[in-house]
């Protein structure tokens, strides 16, 4: 594939229109995450509109909801709880996941066979029924939310860092360390770590997009972030009634999300690339 | 490289061609065989995982049945008839038991036998799915085998940003996205509320058509992204390349070459999309208020119905697996140097 | 017309990772006259296979012919369409791949896979194929040509397979067949085999031939003429014998100088002391669990006994499977040995690496085959140096960057380099830091397991050069392990030749073919292809020992 478009970043890297847009996306729903309230026109819980599921206005620019509410604001208020809670969950489960997985595949063995069987057993278990289990058994809260999302999303990162790691471990510069005489620690952070560092991130990036769509998935459900507090999900959720009348108040929240998860996917896909040509 | 030096010498001389066949055949069925016990084992581990989390409940659920005004001999009575005295342990056998036997509890909330409260609503969730899958198989294989022949083109790259379209949003936008289009703006179905019996054929179609088209929608695009992937990895290989050489025309070389490599694989991946209609099932129930066994455990979940929730769970969870080990099975079968 | 084939000013174009347009084949030409059986030599990336799948109008992912033409039997294939290619291909011009074992499709019967080509192009009725194919056979000299047809791929051997894809290729009555490294994964004593079916075929039929390779010799033995190329130009043309006798282009002049290497440091013989550096003693290795009787599972080395005397190096020759890489693992105790002693200078070391100590490991270090994997691409070079200095001597900071500096120095590449990636570097580059990491721990032995197989000709001859050179400078011994008799020859004083696991037999150097050897020593040896053209007909192997002895 040629690079059209390529546009050179600082550092000889390179990276292309799509990813360029996708990250700027990122970036903005970042923003929005951490200034959330110097960003929004009205209060969270503030009744602005006299009538209900009013249209898409000056005022109003995404309309408003079942209450009359200001949606543009619900949604900027609601960023942070579906980003900041599907980042705690995926970092969560990408650090006990990787660790384990290359402990495992450097290991071998007994350690490596119950550590598998186990974790692929429990990702037997369907995403989103796990999580009505838990919360029919545990309720919901932010802290029970998290645990969750990272507790079902950590068996697939595990598989996913012990697969590579294996394959770096058959590698002969691994060999020649066992044979210098090098630990277990040695072997997994210098040796094996910085060469699965790019795809783990990827994976990393593709994580988040399931716990995204999980959690609001939960949300929708009323099983995920409970009200007052409104998660993207949990706006779709309160606002279902209005679909008939196809009010914007049911779709924009769902546009939110999908503009933070395919952005998320393109980036993966067209992630900026250092140029290195032997001859350059 | 060790590993395969081991198993090449560890698999039986060539030369004798009818015991090799006998020898393959039993390391084939052990594989197999081996695949199955991984697969209960994991049920074992699956229903653990279920019962603990459901029976961490704080409070007491012979308090919760009998409200606020009950004795303290009533609770007491109650717990004992339940086994809810009994260590965990003792508690996860008996109902692992019961599970085993059919008997699958009586329902907290009315009293009625899981078993009944069951059997309607999952045979109406396996007509969702079966509508669906034979909807949507034939549709996203032949896309996915398309877009991997022609790899690179228009065609390719609109279909691969749909799929990926489609993947990152959630089920609910699908299905709020067809309701808009196909009620709201073109009025050709009805919204949401599909709750009565069918009168007649075209009753029947309506009832049906928007929880399939949302489920379609999702399952075809984790369908179409596995078989293009895995037609092109054995549209990569060398006798591929091998078969352009001996000037086969692009039909030959697909139909002949290509595909009988890839049935496997991509077999593989209509049984693993095929999984994720269990997530989307139980969106696509709760929004279009269809009778089946999903809306019937979100209920549950709301009514925190103990004995409901771990059966409809259980279920799911089994057919899941079923699903996940046919694809193991499968892939094990379909490599050609094992038949 | 005179020619079958003429290319005038081929030029070929690729894009590379980083999406450049770069041209790999810059304006080639040269011409092959019918029957004629021209070889297409040169190292990694010089064009070869390019241009020769080029003449079936047939560019690879990524690659695109970009002007001059090929013309083959009077049809331009740079010009044809798709569809004119397909009815050429097989018919006119047909292939023969490097690997056989990948080129055919697993799913299919082999005989189904040969007389396609026929199906394909409606050449003749399908029972009449199939005799042709079995006749094919029988003329490539396959055992059992009347039933190995019906067998699957996996189900017959590499040597087999490579003869099967050449039966596949002549099917259609080609006029120009491309080989393309057809022996390159064969060993020496299948190679042999091999060559010779192809040799006799293609003198029957008169067909012309394309015969792309790097190895000199091989191409000696078939080819009437030859194309030097490197770096996407043709260097030299010239017939076999002249090029051969009177290379003219420096090039030409440097692969046939890599053809004769000179013997051990001269100079390198100090007394033989009373006690050996390294001894083994009956050592049994192998993978699998240990068995009642106390050896492994699947044993690879069945108790090997050998010394290296201080100063001398001992090489072990034997072909892909004979255990002798196993036998390296087991001295570096990578793969502890199940039984049998291993002494450092008379004193016994335990087997496994982990039951060492820090000295015993820097003493032996091992150098493996592909530097690709065995040089971390995350590290820079300083850090892939360093880390054995800190590990065995402590050393850090400014001593540590000083003695890099030295060891690069030691292996002759420019200090500048420390700062790069191994991903940056050639296949020599990185096999000179492969050794310089042996080096830094400053040990008495390398073990190295067949270091310049992976490399092409001109380089190979390079790093056997360094190597003589430390050991004049280091007095360092040497186990060289390979399945390449010249290459032992050029660095041994001592020779091993394993078979099945064991040791069958030990001679000096100057011994080597000069005394009476045991059989597969015999055939091993004959089997090392030759520069003289004649030398593939006048071997004469006894057909029982190779059928006995060569696992085909």
């Amino acid at each position: 594939m040629t690079m059209v478009g390529a546009i050179p970043l600082p550092f000889h890297f390179r990276i292309n229109l799509v990813g360029l847009l996708a990250s700027c996306t990122i970036l903005l729903w970042t923003l929005v995450a951490l200034f959330a309230p110097l960003l929004a026109p009205h209060g969270i819980g503030e009744i602005v509109d006299s009538d209900y599921f009013g249209p898409m206005s000056a005022q109003f620019p995404l309309g408003t909801d079942y209450l009359g509410r200001d949606m543009l604001s619900r949604i900027l208020l609601g960023t942070r709880y579906t980003v900041g809670i599907s980042l705690a969950a995926v970092g969560l489960a990408c650090f006990t996941g990787v660790t384990l997985g290359m402990a495992a595949a450097v290991a071998g063995g007994w350690t490596d066979t119950v550590l598998s069987r186990f974790l692929d057993a429990l990702n037997s278990i369907p995403s989103k029924l796990f999580g009505l289990v838990v919360v029919a058994g545990v309720g919901s809260s932010i802290p029970v939310l998290i645990m969750t999302l990272a507790v079902i999303y950590t068996p697939g990162s595990y598989r996913f860092a012990r697969a590579l790691a294996v394959n770096v471990n058959t590698m002969d510069f691994i060999t020649v360390a066992r044979a210098r005489g090098e630990g277990v620690p040695y072997i997994i952070g210098s040796e094996i770590l910085p060469n699965i560092l790019g795809p783990v991130f990827a994976d990393v990036g593709l994580r988040f997009v399931f716990i995204v769509l999980l959690l609001s998935g939960l949300s929708f459900l009323g099983l995920g972030v409970q009200p007052p507090n409104a998660d993207w999900g949990a706006l779709v959720r309160e606002n279902i009634s209005g679909l008939p009348f196809g009010a914007p108040a049911v779709m924009f929240p769902s546009v939110a999300i999908a503009s933070l998860t395919i952005s998320v996917n393109l980036l993966i896909d067209n992630l900026p690339r250092k140029i290195r040509d032997r001859s350059a | 490289m060790n590993e395969g030096a081991v198993r090449r010498s560890l698999s039986p001389s060539l030369d004798d061609r009818s015991q090799t066949g006998n020898a393959m055949n039993r390391f084939v069925w052990s594989l197999v065989g081996g695949r199955l016990l991984v697969a209960l084992f994991t049920l074992v581990v699956v229903s653990f995982t279920v019962f603990c989390a459901t029976a961490i409940l704080p409070g007491d659920v012979a308090e919760v049945l009998l409200g606020q005004a009950a004795t303290p001999e009533a609770v007491a009575g109650l717990r004992a008839a339940m086994h809810l005295d009994e260590p965990g342990f003792l508690r996860f056998v008996r109902w692992l038991a019961g599970l085993g036997s059919g008997d699958l509890g009586v329902s907290y909330a009315n009293k009625m036998p899981v078993t009944q409260l069951i059997g309607p609503r999952l045979l109406n969730s396996l007509k969702l799915a079966g509508v669906t899958a034979l909807a949507s198989v034939p549709i996203a294989l032949s896309l996915g085998i398309c877009a991997a022949i022609l790899r690179g083109s228009l065609f390719d790259r609109l279909l691969t940003f749909g799929v990926i379209a489609v993947i990152s949003v959630p089920e609910f936008m699908v299905a709020t996205s067809a309701v808009l289009i196909f009620a709201v703006h073109l009025r050709w179905l009805p919204a949401l509320s599909v709750a009565r019996e069918a009168t007649s054929f075209l009753d029947l179609l309506r009832i049906f058509a928007m929880p399939v088209i949302t489920l379609a929608f999702v399952i075809s695009a984790q369908m179409i992204r596995m078989t293009r992937a895995a037609m092109i990895e054995t549209l990569n290989t060398p006798y591929v390349e091998m078969a352009r050489l001996k000037g086969a025309s692009p039909a030959r070389i697909v139909l002949r070459h290509a595909l009988p490599n890839a049935v496997g694989p991509i077999i593989n991946a209509v049984a693993l999309s095929l999984s994720y209609l269990l997530g989307g099932v139980i969106i696509v129930e709760t929004i279009f208020n269809y009778p089946g066994i999903a809306k019937l455990m979100v209920d549950a979940v709301s009514t925190r119905d103990l004995p409901l929730i771990q059966s409809c769970a259980m279920v799911f969870c089994v057919v899941y697996l079923l699903l996940i080990t046919i694809a193991d099975v499968v892939a094990i079968l379909s490599n050609p140097r094992l038949r | 017309m005179a020619n079958l084939v003429e290319i005038r000013d081929l030029r070929i174009g690729a894009t590379t990772d980083a999406g450049r347009r770069v041209e790999i084949i810059k304006g080639v030409s040269f011409d092959i006259a019918p029957g004629e059986i021209v070889a297409l030599i040169g190292e990694s990336g010089s064009g070869k296979t390019t241009i020769a799948l080029s003449l079936m109008g047939y560019a690879r992912e990524g690659c695109r012919i970009e002007g001059g033409s090929v013309v083959v039997a009077g049809k331009d294939m740079v010009r044809l369409t798709e569809r004119q290619r397909a009815a050429v291909r097989g018919t006119e011009v047909a292939y023969v791949p490097q690997s056989a074992a990948a080129a055919f499709n697993p799913a299919m019967r082999i005989i189904d896979q040969v007389v396609e080509v026929s199906r394909i192009h409606g050449l003749m009725p399908d029972d009449k194929a199939r005799l042709r194919a079995v006749e094919l056979f029988r003329a490539l000299s396959l055992p059992n040509p009347d039933t190995i047809g019906e067998r699957y791929p996996h189900q017959v051997s590499g040597g087999q397979l490579q003869r099967l894809s050449a039966a596949m290729a002549l099917i259609g009555n080609p006029s120009l067949v491309i080989f393309d490294e057809p022996t390159t994964a064969l060993d020496v004593t299948t190679q042999i085999e091999v060559l010779r079916a192809f040799k006799a075929v293609m003198r029957e039929s008169r067909i012309a031939g394309v015969y792309v390779s790097h190895d000199l010799a091989v191409v000696a033995q078939i080819a009437d003429r030859i194309v030097v190329l490197k770096g996407g130009e043709v260097q030299e043309v010239g017939s076999t014998a002249h090029i051969l006798q009177a290379p003219s282009h420096p090039y030409t002049q440097a692969l046939l100088a890599a053809f004769r290497p000179g013997g051990p440091p001269a100079g390198a013989a100090p007394a033989p002391l009373a006690q050996p550096v390294l001894e083994l003693r009956d050592v049994v290795a192998g993978y699998g669990g240990l068995q009642s009787d106390g050896r492994p599972l699947v044993t690879i080395v069945k108790g090997v006994s050998l010394t290296l005397q201080p100063g001398r190096n001992l090489g072990v020759i034997g072909e892909s499977g004979c255990g002798k890489s196993t036998l390296a693992r087991a001295i570096a105790g990578i793969l502890p040995a199940a039984s049998g002693e291993i002494l450092l200078q008379g004193k016994p070391l335990p087997s496994a690496a982990k039951d060492r100590t820090r000295e015993q490991l820097r003493q032996v270090q091992i150098v493996f085959q592909s530097a690709d994997t065995a040089l971390n691409p995350a590290k820079c070079i300083a850090d892939i140096l360093g880390r054995p200095l800190a590990f065995y001597h402590g050393l850090k900071g400014a001593a540590a960057e000083a003695r890099v500096d030295r060891l690069l120095d030691m292996v002759h590449l420019p200090r500048g380099l420390k700062h790069r990636r191994p991903p940056e570097l050639s296949g020599g580059q990185k096999q000179r830091i492969n050794l310089a990491r042996a080096l830094a721990a400053d040990p008495q032995i390398i073990l190295c397991d067949e270091i310049t197989s992976a490399l092409d000709t001109v380089v190979a001859a390079a790093i056997i050069d360094l190597l003589k050179e430390l050991q004049r400078e280091l007095g360092l011994c040497y186990v060289f392990i390979s399945h390449d008799l010249p290459t032992v020859e050029a660095v041994c004083d001592q020779i091993a030749v394993m078979y099945a696991g064991e040791k069958i037999e030990q001679m000096s150097r100057d011994e080597v073919g000069a005394r009476n050897h045991k059989a597969y020593t015999k055939l091993l040896f004959a089997s090392v292809p030759k520069l003289d053209p004649h030398w593939l007909d006048s071997i004469e192997n006894d057909p029982e020992v190779v059928a006995a002895l060569s696992r085909r």
